[in-house]
């Protein structure tokens, strides 16, 4: 499903955040991204999103090589993916509700059908009560939870997380790590850039282990 | 197809919910397209009454042909005789009675005539051209000029010419104030536009990162600059309206004190349609630069 070969990323300025990695993510694996500060764990989260291009090397996702991919079918492929980020990206003028909407407006759902899609996304991760919310209301485990649903709202193939419990503390990261094996439980794809420990204790997954850019 | 009108209703949504939720923005950039677009649309409504006006009056090219006082009879059989010869179209001998008599029943002019110790008026005759294209019109008053006892040929259609290139100056003119007030409907759009993309930076990041398409991010604003373009054609055409409301009454009288009636034509539905249309197009064409330019800052 995700197959890189030879990825490599030099950032403008010479920093090389990956060199040379080359993995296979097959359809349905739980797969952790591992490493220490600054080992290239986001940067290769944001190749796989097409959020960084590569420098050289190639990196296909559901067939399709991201280095020759069209500018205008970015968008495209970034919907197969339910992304969270290390800094959520909620908005903050808007209610819980309207933020997990947001996907679904993207790919023109109906209103009505978008809320009801919406509600379910938050029920699963424990928010629906706060639908109304404003999301500086919610402490930082429930922002993450909202982050969730809003990347899982349009029943994406693959879900690409990183660092989704560095600010968070045990007990929080722990809600955050069970929500996440739900996802993969029902055959979701899940990657996630973490150095968490908890999750390789408790879930034995694949896992890439990063250092200075190389694969391990 | 669905998705399609939920995306497009979403954003026309989105659009008016911008407008609403700042009215006092709203309201003055309303009132500047409003005046931009309300200048050139009264200009033309002018226009288009003059031109009118002109159209009623000018009717057919006519020749005057005035005789000396001291032509008798039998200059005037001779004139009739040339006018024949000549073939030049319609004529109709006018009598200096019959001319003093159609004077008298003149406006403010029956005191005037009464007050005349005799018939100041010659003899006259009005011809109709067949031909009326000006030079030929211009060949036949020279013609006639020259004409034994003629006193003096006039053109009438020469007012009507002037009267004519006055209007095609007075409408460059007008094209021209409308290209720049279009200039600067399009700059006010412009500027609103790309305060609302730098206000919402945050929502286009995201709205990218999760597979957003540029038509999607785009989409609301253009909707809103044609929105608001329109809107402000609407209030240009109110301003008309109200204006041509206000000068009816002293026009009527003007018209009155001539001894004619004449009333300023208000802006139809057409004309109110036409100017929403030009607002939507120039808001969506100021909307597009900005966003355009915006989104690259952004990138």
């Amino acid at each position: 499903m995700i197959v890189a070969s030879n990825l490599s990323k030099r950032y403008p300025g010479g920093h090389e955040a990956v060199k040379d990695v080359s993995f296979t993510i097959e359809a349905g694996q739980m797969v952790l991204i591992t490493g220490h500060s600054g080992a290239g764990k986001s940067t290769l989260v944001k190749l796989v999103a097409s959020i960084e291009r590569p420098t050289s090397g190639s990196l296909v996702v559901n067939g399709q090589n991201l280095s020759s991919l069209r500018r205008s079918a970015i968008p495209y492929l970034r919907r197969h993916f339910g992304m969270v980020f290390q800094d959520q990206k909620l908005l903050f003028d808007r209610s819980v509700l309207d933020n997990v909407m947001l996907p679904l407006q993207i790919v023109g759902l109906p209103r009505r059908e978008a809320v009801r899609r919406a509600q379910a996304a938050l029920d699963k991760v424990g928010l629906l009560a706060r639908e109304k919310a404003a999301p500086i209301a919610l402490s930082g485990g429930e922002q993450q939870r909202l982050a969730i649903a809003r990347a899982v709202v349009n029943r994406p193939a693959v879900l690409l997380a990183d660092e989704p419990t560095g600010n968070l503390d045990i007990d929080s990261a722990r809600e955050i790590l069970e929500i996440f094996a739900a996802f993969h439980q029902v055959g979701v794809t899940v990657v996630v850039a973490t150095h968490d420990q908890h999750w390789i204790e408790r879930y034995h997954p694949n896992v890439l282990r990063l250092d200075h850019g190389r694969l391990q | 197809m669905n998705a399609w009108f939920a995306q497009h209703g979403a954003a026309l949504g989105s659009a008016f919910r911008r407008l609403w939720s700042a009215p006092l923005n709203t309201l003055l950039s309303l009132l500047v397209i409003g005046i931009a677009l309300t200048l050139p649309a009264f200009g033309y409504v002018l226009l288009d009454n003059l031109r009118e006006l002109g159209r009623n009056v000018s009717g057919v090219q006519q020749i005057s042909l005035f005789m000396n006082l001291d032509a008798g009879k039998k200059e005037i059989g001779e004139i009739e005789n040339r006018l024949r010869q000549a073939a030049t179209g319609k004529w109709r001998f006018v009598p200096r009675e019959e001319a003093l008599k159609r004077m008298q029943t003149s406006e403010g002019m029956a005191e005037i005539v009464a007050s005349l110790p005799r018939n100041p008026l010659p003899d006259a005759f009005v011809v109709e051209p067949t031909n009326t294209a000006p030079e030929a019109l211009e060949i036949l008053r020279k013609e006639i000029a020259g004409w034994p006892k003629v006193a003096h040929v006039q053109l009438d259609s020469a007012w009507v010419k002037r009267f004519d290139a006055f209007l095609r100056l007075a409408s460059l003119a007008l094209w021209m104030l409308a290209g720049i007030f279009a200039a600067g409907l399009v700059a006010v759009t412009f500027n609103t536009i790309r305060l609302q993309v730098m206000g919402q930076a945050a929502e286009i990041e995201v709205a990218r990162l999760i597979g957003a398409t540029d038509a999607f991010i785009r989409r609301p604003f253009y909707y809103f600059g044609a929105l608001q373009g329109a809107l402000g054609g609407l209030l240009a055409a109110a301003l008309v309206a109200a204006a041509l409301h206000l000068l009816a009454g002293p026009v009527g009288e003007l018209a009155a004190l001539y001894g004619g009636t004449f009333s300023l034509g208000s802006p139809g539905a057409l004309e109110i349609g036409a100017l929403a249309g030009i607002g939507a197009v120039l808001g969506w064409l100021g909307a597009q630069l900005s966003v355009s330019l915006s989104l690259r800052k952004l990138d």
